[in-house]
């Protein structure tokens, strides 16, 4: 008999804990951003239940910025797996008062994101999220559990964590917290990627070498839309350009890359020695930006 | 073994998050913008390159310079994957050390070689033992500092030899190393030519610590029933799981628990793929040849009857900052059961100083072990720890809070 390979032991245990997360809520979903941590999560689910369908929502921040690629990758995907799609818009909360644009040359809506979320999580009652979280992404990420109790504000609370022994996940909470469960906790970027290749997944085009128009911001390529505007000295140039995570059209930078085939993408992530969220400008902020950001209930 | 998962548990001055750092390092798992990070905040606190700031992870811990919680790492080499557990070692993260190894196959544990053998070797050898683990990797660390003397680590080993017997740990490997200065960390130190072992590295990459459960009888805890109710798949009803011991193919007979009934296995799925067996660690959806009350909790096994009892001894830490209440009803989760359970008894406590169990006054607080008997509104379907681990474990969860209370180990 064949030994199961390492990436066999991730997606079991991936499926086990997907699985607990249907036992144990009532209305779990899966947060779905169209980047290929939450697509290999909502295929994971799909295994889990087969030959039944996927009995999860995915939900979808939508910060009004978003790579045109990235929507409709997504509309399409949820049509493909039979699934419904629940979005919460950033633009709603910012019409409706509830969430402040941030003012200034290094304004984005990555930090409002939380508020959406929040109200999408209380008007839809959903009481657990799943999404592509990785310990190896980040060093406050290293602490996460798989199953992340959250405060009815939606914050994480670092020092007041419920162990987890074996696999022995506690989903208890009071009316109105919630859970963020995270099935590839233990998963590597270069894991992701070759799941990605083993399974035959499809992914937005985005993560391909193409020609776009960039402007270079930052340390990183930052695609052209209308949703940036160039400051002095900024000159719109075409590069080929890839994006290794999606995000907010606005931060989200690309890296120069001929690779435009999936085997091409993992040979270079192989060589790549910078980590993948290197290129959000969210996370240079301060040493301890993603922390900071994760206990007011950012993902 | 295509993975190893090992734990490891030190305090503020053992070295640990500088040999942990010099790991990822030197076996070049650390990207470039996190070692830009650690050289730009070495530099405003006035060092050098601190490798330990690699690991260190919260806020607060980066403050008061120490490990409070259970940090998972993840490297890789050509041969093997491996995931650490890095937990703090002081007493009072006795319930971190034990949520780190209760995943692990391996322990590495560090001793300084200035120091030997102290409180804290004994604690984490002790831990190891208990949940079982089978390979321990001794490091003795700090050697640059003892001028690289062979005695040093010898005694170290001598010591060793009574804890290992005491904590009950099968295998044990020692390797003399330099953390700070990287001495048979991941390359061979030509400052010790007296050991002509492996380097730490080498031996985490050649462990291959056996799990009792992959050879023992099928084990499978349902946690939930799959029944599509599609026209293509009408009459499908699957029980979804993740083999717990053992390993099953189809055609076999198994008994259904708690109710004792007999049924042949028709079908093992995975996705759309439908398998000819299913083993330790695989996650299935098995379907069976007749109509069968199977429910979460469920257990499908073959071979030895599962235990099945209502009243059960086990080891048990307690997790909680808030003390056992004599009386209270605490909710019992187990992969076989989940209830209403009270500890019926505090039998004896462990001398975390003494690493032995003394009659206690009853009382159970944090970071403390224990031998209790357990008693269950319904009797669980479980299995000695020693013999399977994902069958043997529980925690206790409060019932009004919801926080995990406790964690025990069947005897």
């Amino acid at each position: 008999m064949q030994q199961p390979s390492f990436l066999d032991e991730l997606e079991a245990e991936a499926i086990f804990v997907i699985r607990e997360a249907y036992a144990q809520f009532e209305r779990p979903t899966i947060l779905f951003s169209g980047g290929k941590d939450s697509i290999v999560v909502s295929h994971l689910a799909q295994k889990a239940f087969a030959p039944a369908g996927i009995p999860f929502a995915l939900v979808h921040v939508d910060t009004g910025h978003n790579f045109p690629e990235t929507l409709e990758f997504r509309d399409r995907y949820v049509k493909q797996i039979g699934a419904e799609l629940i979005v919460g818009s950033v633009q709603d909360s910012i019409d409706r008062g509830t969430a402040q644009e941030e003012q200034g040359p290094l304004g984005n809506r990555n930090r409002i994101q939380s508020v959406t979320l929040i109200e999408t999580i209380d008007r839809e009652r959903i009481d657990c999220l799943m999404g592509g979280g990785r310990r190896d992404e980040e060093k406050a990420r290293a602490k996460e559990r798989f199953f992340s109790h959250r405060d009815a504000f939606g914050q994480w609370d670092p020092k007041n964590q419920r162990p987890e022994l074996w696999n022995l996940f506690n989903g208890a909470k009071q009316p109105g917290e919630h859970f963020r469960v995270f099935p590839i906790s233990n998963w590597t970027e270069m894991n992701v990627w070759h799941y990605i290749r083993r399974e035959g997944i499809e992914l937005p085009s985005l993560y391909f070498a193409a020609p776009r128009q960039v402007i270079w911001r930052s340390g990183s390529w930052l695609p052209v839309s209308d949703f940036i505007s160039l400051r002095a000295g900024e000159v719109p140039t075409t590069k080929t350009i890839r994006f290794r995570t999606l995000g907010d059209i606005t931060i989200t930078g690309g890296i120069e890359s001929e690779a435009a085939s999936l085997d091409a993408v993992i040979a270079e992530v192989e060589t790549l020695r910078q980590t993948e969220r290197g290129n959000r400008e969210d996370d240079k902020r301060s040493e301890s930006s993603m922390e900071e950001r994760k206990k007011q209930g950012y993902f | 073994m295509n993975v190893l998962r090992f734990t490891t548990a030190g305090s503020v001055d053992d070295g640990k998050s500088t040999l942990i750092g010099r790991l990822l390092y030197d076996s070049k798992s650390v990207f470039i913008d996190q070692l830009d990070a650690v050289a730009a905040s070495s530099k405003r606190r006035g060092t050098e390159l601190d490798l330990s700031l690699l690991t260190d992870g919260l806020k607060d811990e980066r403050e008061q310079g120490i490990t409070i919680d259970v940090a998972y790492r993840y490297f890789a080499t050509p041969k093997r994957n491996f995931i650490l557990a890095d937990t703090p070692g002081h007493v009072q993260y006795t319930r971190n050390m034990v949520t780190g190894a209760s995943t692990a196959d391996a322990a590495l544990i560090l001793i300084d070689a200035r120091h030997g053998v102290v409180e804290q070797t004994r604690r984490h050898s002790f831990i190891a033992g208990l949940l079982g683990l089978r390979a321990v990797v001794v490091c003795v660390n700090k050697m640059d500092l003892v001028d690289y003397r062979e005695p040093a680590f010898t005694k170290v080993c001598e010591d060793f030899e009574a804890l290992r017997k005491a904590a009950g740990l099968p295998e044990v490997h020692f390797v003399p190393v330099s953390a700070l200065v990287g001495d048979n960390v991941v390359d061979a130190s030509g400052r010790m030519p007296w050991y002509q072992g492996p380097t730490l590295l080498s031996l985490l990459e050649e462990l291959e610590p056996i799990e009792p459960a992959a050879a023992s009888d099928f084990r499978f805890p349902v946690q939930l029933v799959i029944r599509p109710r599609t026209s293509e798949h009408h009459d499908f009803r699957g029980y979804a799981g993740r083999v717990a011991g053992g390993r099953i193919a189809l055609g076999d007979p198994i008994t259904v628990w708690p109710e004792g009934i007999e049924a042949l296995v028709n079908g093992i799925h995975l996705g759309s793929q439908e398998l000819q067996t299913a083993s330790y660690g695989q996650s299935v959806v098995i379907t069976l040849d007749r109509d069968v009350n199977v429910a979460r909790t469920s257990v499908l096994s073959a071979g030895s009857q599962p235990k099945r009892e209502a009243s059960l001894k086990a080891k048990l830490c307690w997790l909680d900052a808030k003390a056992h209440q004599p009386g209270l009803r605490y909710e019992f989760r187990a992969p076989g059961g989940q209830g209403q359970a009270m500890i019926a008894e505090v039998t004896k406590v462990l001398n975390l100083d003494t690493l032995e169990y003394e009659l206690g006054d009853g009382s159970l607080g944090s970071n403390q072990i224990a031998e209790v008997v357990l008693r269950c509104a319904q009797a669980p379907t479980t299995e000695a720890y020693s013999d399977q681990r994902i069958m043997g474990g529980f925690v206790l969860v409060d019932p009004v809070r919801g926080a995990t209370v406790a964690a025990g180990m069947i005897q």
